[in-house]
């Protein structure tokens, strides 16, 4: 073996605002098809609870089509298959504006919608059938139940689940690089080729995720027991990632 | 659309890519059943060593669990790609490579579906069978290890599913798995949206297929109604 180690080429030249860089990209398309999962999961989530069957079907569909595909088919589908499908004044909008990224917000979103919208689902069902019966009697409807009492609840309940959902996203959204989305690990490969320092730039990005997994199980630890609901007993716990 | 295009390169895909028959040494069967059963193997382990009582053993566990699952899977995948030529000089084939990161990444998560496992099996036949006077290693393996494995089953169905959809990312380094199949075909076709979704229903049938069986299976062994 003669590897010799060279840790400063983090830091020297531009390698390390490439880093910084693949980090920004990575937070912002994590936080756009965050957004995008929670929306499409709860209303998917809500939806497969609801009384009214063909909406069960419908979002059961959407759930189960989309999480038993790899994200990476997806990544290539939105990213190659979807766009000349599209209306031509889209389609150049899109080529103006980072295609690539956009394809990989909706990947990354819909399917982790798909995976959110069951940790939602099974918030709802723990919530005891009473609080249902109770929202009815008061003369809510059944969409002012789920929007005042049932999804509040839920989403106070399901935050371990949901954290670890999150962290899950942020790590997919790795699979980006297939693509051509310049996020952490993109760069990471990228010193690494120009570098040809392998194992620096690979623990560099590895550190890199570490870290911000473990900052992210930490607050949501915290935020866990600031809105846990007393009587309700909150089950496993946000350390685990 | 023209989903002619499917018919054409059916053996192909379905062959080359999905069973790995063929002129490249790929398949994603190829990759993903070796794969669970060497990750079995090297969890096992682990998952025992979480539970061991010295914290010299534990401790190690521990952190090489929370250390893959804190860290992506193209990211490993990666690791082995560049670090096993720049340590030993010699490159190993994609599928060497592929199969090394994936054992050593679902090593993690089969972990904890083994040590939860163990954990679930009652107390009180541990109980029994220190009194019948089993050495620890004999009560593992004749009483703990076979009742964990049935309440296991499920989950390492799951875990399968999982690891099934991840080999697709061995197409990164260019193992040719059904997904990297679709892309040759698309290099030379330009069909994009018809491959991808046909391989897209590929994956949805074996996962989704499997899913409801052990959704099946689930409802027989747990005999609470939740």
């Amino acid at each position: 073996m003669n590897y010799q180690l060279n840790w400063s080429i983090l830091w020297s030249g531009q390698t390390g605002g490439w880093l910084l860089n693949g980090l920004l990209t990575t937070l912002e398309i994590s936080s756009l098809a965050w957004l995008l999962a929670l929306t499409l999961g709860n209303v998917a989530g809500a939806l497969r609870t609801a009384p009214i069957p063909p909406f069960r079907w419908l979002a059961s569909a959407y759930v189960e089509f989309f999480r038993n595909v790899p994200l990476l088919v997806w990544m290539f589908f939105w990213y190659f298959g979807m766009p000349p499908l599209l209306p031509q004044a889209l389609q150049d909008w899109l080529l103006d504006h980072g295609a690539e990224f956009w394809a990989g917000v909706c990947a990354l979103g819909v399917y982790h919608g798909a995976r959110f919208s069951e940790v939602i689902r099974s918030g709802i069902q723990s919530i005891p059938k009473t609080q249902f019966e109770a929202a009815h009697s008061t003369g809510l409807t059944v969409w002012q139940t789920y929007r005042l009492i049932i999804v509040p609840i839920a989403l106070r309940l399901i935050i371990p689940p949901a954290t670890n959902e999150t962290l899950n996203l942020i790590k997919n959204s790795s699979v980006a690089l297939t693509i051509g989305v310049a996020e952490l690990t993109f760069q990471t490969r990228q010193i690494e080729t120009y570098t040809a320092k392998a194992f620096e730039a690979l623990a560099a990005g590895t550190v890199v995720y570490l870290v911000l997994c473990l900052a992210i199980s930490t607050l949501m630890a915290v935020v866990e027991r600031r809105v846990a609901i007393p009587g309700m007993i909150a089950q496993g716990n946000a350390s685990e990632f | 659309m023209d989903f002619q295009v499917i018919f054409n390169n059916f053996r192909f895909l379905i062959l080359q890519g999905f069973f790995g028959f063929g002129t490249f040494a790929g398949g994603t069967l190829r990759l993903a059943l070796p794969a669970i059963v060497l990750g079995f193997i090297l969890g096992t382990f682990i998952g025992l060593a979480r539970l061991a009582r010295s914290r010299w053993i534990h401790w190690p566990a521990r952190i090489y669990v929370e250390f893959f699952r804190g860290v992506p899977l193209v990211m490993v995948i990666f690791w082995f790609w560049f670090i096993i030529p720049a340590l030993t000089g010699k490159s190993l084939p994609e599928y060497a490579v592929a199969l090394t990161a994936f054992v050593i990444f679902e090593a993690a998560y089969l972990a904890e579906i083994v040590r939860a496992g163990i954990q679930s099996v009652p107390r009180g036949q541990i109980e029994a069978a220190t009194a019948t006077g089993l050495s620890r290693a004999q009560l593992m393996r004749h009483v703990v290890l076979p009742q964990a494995l049935r309440n296991m089953i499920p989950a390492l169905v799951t875990q399968f599913i999982v690891l099934l959809k991840d080999t697709s990312l061995a197409s990164i380094i260019g193992y040719v798995d059904l997904t990297k199949a679709a892309q040759i075909v698309n290099n030379r076709e330009i069909r994009p949206f018809e491959l991808y979704l046909f391989i897209a229903l590929i994956y949805w049938l074996c996962s989704y297929g499997m899913s409801r069986y052990t959704r099946r299976w689930e409802n027989r062994l747990s005999p609470s109604p939740s």
